[in-house]
């Protein structure tokens, strides 16, 4: 007993506190940085993207299907391309994914999100959520997990995962979803009630990403239902989980 | 010669490996009676199948490679199964792939494919009951479906059906391989993969990585087993309601990661690792900050795991929990840290090891293990605590090399007609890659093969005879990969 608390002591307490604003580490890779003005189109780029997020002429980078490898700015000789640190990377939109250098990642955190009432009304001091992980490699299955470690706490938000799907208010799905676990994902969505919401949860969730030329995929449940909330990157790092869902539920500050 | 030796990370062309009758191939098999590392089939043109054997000599550190080839017409051969149990699984999945039939194999049943139509083991009586499970669990983890044989809480047989997560990852391999598929197939073992299959890609191509380049390498995939087993930790922890483990594990595994995300963007290691080296330096600072981190990370390990096993409740969920004996891992060919719980000392950074193993004296320390839950969770403890120790004598060595390049991003082409294996030792085990090129040096086939491939039997195993409440504390004390499964 006194071994715990002492443990407990010397712990002390680990949360981030204002998880809206909490800082990121310089070197992660968040949202993209693009120059179009440094691009001399020579398209080394293209080649080392492994799954097609990049167009040039001018420079796009489709966070939905981008893993933010950093392979195109490693491989860019002018600097066209760099990744920012930003990591609020989730969009209400699909197309919105898609960033050009018009589009700053201040821009970005403004419009990327489309806060809804009818969310907002019933979702914003509750929200339970079913996780199915549709072939999905366990990176993003164990980010979704440390989301509610002791250091980001998603508990507080009351945003929960919970066991069974009814008793969830949407569902998280990650991976490029399997032909194998196609059924099985309709099934859970079907068990969930109504009013309920669906989360893409990583670049392979969203488009396929590094899977899209996968023969074994069955992605038809996507064009079958409502997508709510698309949360790109490869794997989606807890704050951008937790802010996304606080950015959805209108609990943005 | 009906074998042909090689070693890890080296070439073999394709003609210099025996061919025999399958019969032959059989005999020899049983006769070496060693470990199966890789068996699996290529489609050799004409309706042909070529399969391909690469046992393990773990002793003397090598490989042995053969092959037979299946005519046209050719559907069957008689089992290995039935004399070497651990070929089970890879017999099953040659099956399923080619529908060339290992005759009288005791249990022939689906891998990867027609999970719906397959009929489970029944068990009958009348306090007799099926418990099912999944493909979709409670937690948030991977599919797969259990299937517990029980009466009244006793579990007397589990049968574990995967292939959920089957998404045709050798397939993509062959069409478009890159490093970012390569740890996008296991996330959790993103290093490992990420090297494997890099190595493989070298040694096809001939590409030397320098020094500087290999120890970030070892660094990370250390950094790498310390991060889960510690997670996996707390996830013991978690299981049997000892909030205060799962909360310190939890939050000290985040100071790993997040040294990892400092190193090279991604918590983990996504990124790092490239064909011909690594992507990102680590500079005197980082490698500093690192060297406080890693000491913090230490004496929380240390003063965690100690209070928790003084706790007699701890101690008696997971003492003779989920016991898989040494006759039964060396049986079904258990690997890595599960055979190594069961007192079966398998680890390839010591079995097949590279120079830089020798120079920074990095010994194999035995561990005496049972095979229950609490020898895997004290096994975890022991291996953290060893790779802490490599992981500080590699920063200390990557002080000394500081301009060394990391990366060599020349152009090379493949070899022809070449046979490579690459065998890394991830936190679970060997995660073995095979590539093979045809005569345009093309890649033709790409094999992958998961330390939990071998290992998910040998959870069906340990929960025989336990409570079924205490189903999810063995399979933690596991934690194999589905997607490792399924490809």
């Amino acid at each position: 007993m006194l071994d715990t608390l002492k443990s407990r002591i010397f712990q002390g307490n680990q949360f981030i506190k204002d998880i809206q604003n909490a800082p990121m580490r310089e070197q992660f890779r968040g949202y993209p940085i693009i120059k179009n003005s440094s691009c001399d189109n020579c398209q080394k780029c293209l080649s080392v993207c492994p799954t097609g997020a990049l167009k040039l002429n001018p420079i796009s980078i489709d966070l939905g299907r981008c893993t933010l490898c950093g392979a195109c700015k490693n491989i860019c000789q002018n600097h066209a391309i760099d990744f920012s640190n930003f990591y609020k990377l989730a969009s209400t939109s699909r197309e919105k994914l898609v960033i050009t250098e018009a589009v700053q990642a201040e821009d970005y955190d403004k419009i990327a999100i489309k806060v809804r009432k009818e969310i907002t009304n019933i979702f914003s001091k509750s929200l339970k959520l079913r996780q199915v992980s549709a072939a999905g490699c366990n990176g993003c299955e164990m980010e979704l997990n440390a989301c509610s470690n002791a250091n980001f706490d998603m508990g507080r938000f009351g945003i929960d995962f919970v066991a069974s799907p009814r008793h969830a208010d949407g569902i998280v799905i990650t991976g490029p979803i399997s032909k194998n676990m196609a059924y099985a994902l309709e099934d859970c969505y079907k068990s969930v009630p109504d009013p309920k919401i669906v989360i893409l949860c990583g670049t392979c969730a969203i488009s396929g990403g590094v899977y899209q030329n996968s023969e074994e995929t069955n992605r038809e449940f996507l064009e079958k239902y409502p997508i709510d909330l698309y949360i790109p990157s490869c794997p989606v790092h807890p704050l951008t989980f937790i802010n996304a869902l606080l950015g959805f539920t209108g609990r943005k500050k | 010669m009906n074998w042909i030796k090689t070693k890890n990370n080296s070439k073999l062309n394709l003609k210099d490996i025996p061919c025999l009758k399958i019969h032959e191939l059989r005999e020899e098999i049983i006769h070496e009676n060693k470990r199966p590392v890789a068996f699996f089939g290529k489609d050799w043109g004409n309706g042909e199948v070529k399969l391909f054997i690469v046992l393990a000599d773990d002793k003397n550190g090598e490989l042995l490679v053969s092959s037979a080839l299946f005519k046209k017409g050719e559907t069957f051969y008689e089992s290995i199964t039935k004399d070497i149990p651990s070929f089970h699984i890879f017999e099953r999945e040659f099956y399923e792939d080619f529908k060339i039939e290992p005759l009288h194999h005791p249990w022939l049943k689906p891998v990867r494919k027609n999970q719906k139509e397959y009929p489970f083991f029944e068990m009958e009586g009348e306090e007799v009951h099926q418990v099912a499970v999944g493909p979709i669990h409670a937690g948030v983890i991977e599919p797969g479906h259990f299937r517990f044989m029980c009466n009244g809480e006793t579990v007397y047989h589990l049968e574990i059906m995967l292939g959920y997560q089957h998404k045709g990852v050798e397939e993509l391999m062959v069409k478009n391989p890159s490093n970012q598929l390569a740890e996008s197939i296991v996330g959790d073992s993103v290093i490992a993969y990420n090297t494997a299959y890099s190595q493989a890609m070298e040694t096809l191509r001939g590409i030397k990585i320098s020094d500087k380049a290999k120890l970030i390498r070892m660094l990370a995939l250390e950094m790498e087993r310390a991060a889960i087993h510690i997670g996996d930790m707390g996830a013991v922890a978690g299981d049997i309601a000892y909030a205060m483990g799962a909360a310190v594990f939890g939050v000290t595994r985040t100071l790993v990661i997040n040294t990892m995300l400092e190193f090279c963007g991604s918590r983990f290691g996504r990124g790092l690792v490239n064909v011909g080296g690594v992507n990102f330096d680590i500079d005197e600072e980082k490698i500093q900050r690192a060297q406080q981190t890693f000491k913090k990370v230490e004496k929380d390990v240390d003063r965690m795991t100690k209070t928790m096993l003084k706790n007699a409740s701890v101690m008696s969920r997971l003492e003779k929990t989920g016991t898989v004996s040494t006759e039964k891992a060396l049986e079904i060919g258990l690997v890595g840290m599960a055979a190594k719980a069961s007192g079966v000392d398998l680890d390839s950074r010591f079995d097949f090891p590279d120079e830089l193993m020798n120079t920074l004296q990095i010994v194999r320390k035995p561990f005496k293990g049972v095979g229950d839950v609490n020898s895997r969770f004290k096994l975890r403890y022991k291996e953290i605590k060893e790779s802490l120790s490599i992981i500080r004598k590699i920063l200390e060595e990557l002080k000394s090399l500081k301009d060394e390049p990391v990366l060599d991003n020349g152009y090379y082409l493949n070899q022809k007609d070449a046979f490579v294996i690459s065998i890394v030792e991830g936190w679970r085990g060997e995660v073995v890659h095979i590539a093979m090129t045809d005569n345009t040096g093309a890649l033709s086939r790409y094999k992958i093969k998961d330390p939990s491939f071998n290992n998910w039997y040998g959870l069906a195993l340990a929960v025989r005879n336990n409570g079924i409440s205490d189903f999810p504390l063995c399979n933690k004390s596991f934690n194999l990969s589905y997607s490792g499964n399924d490809l």
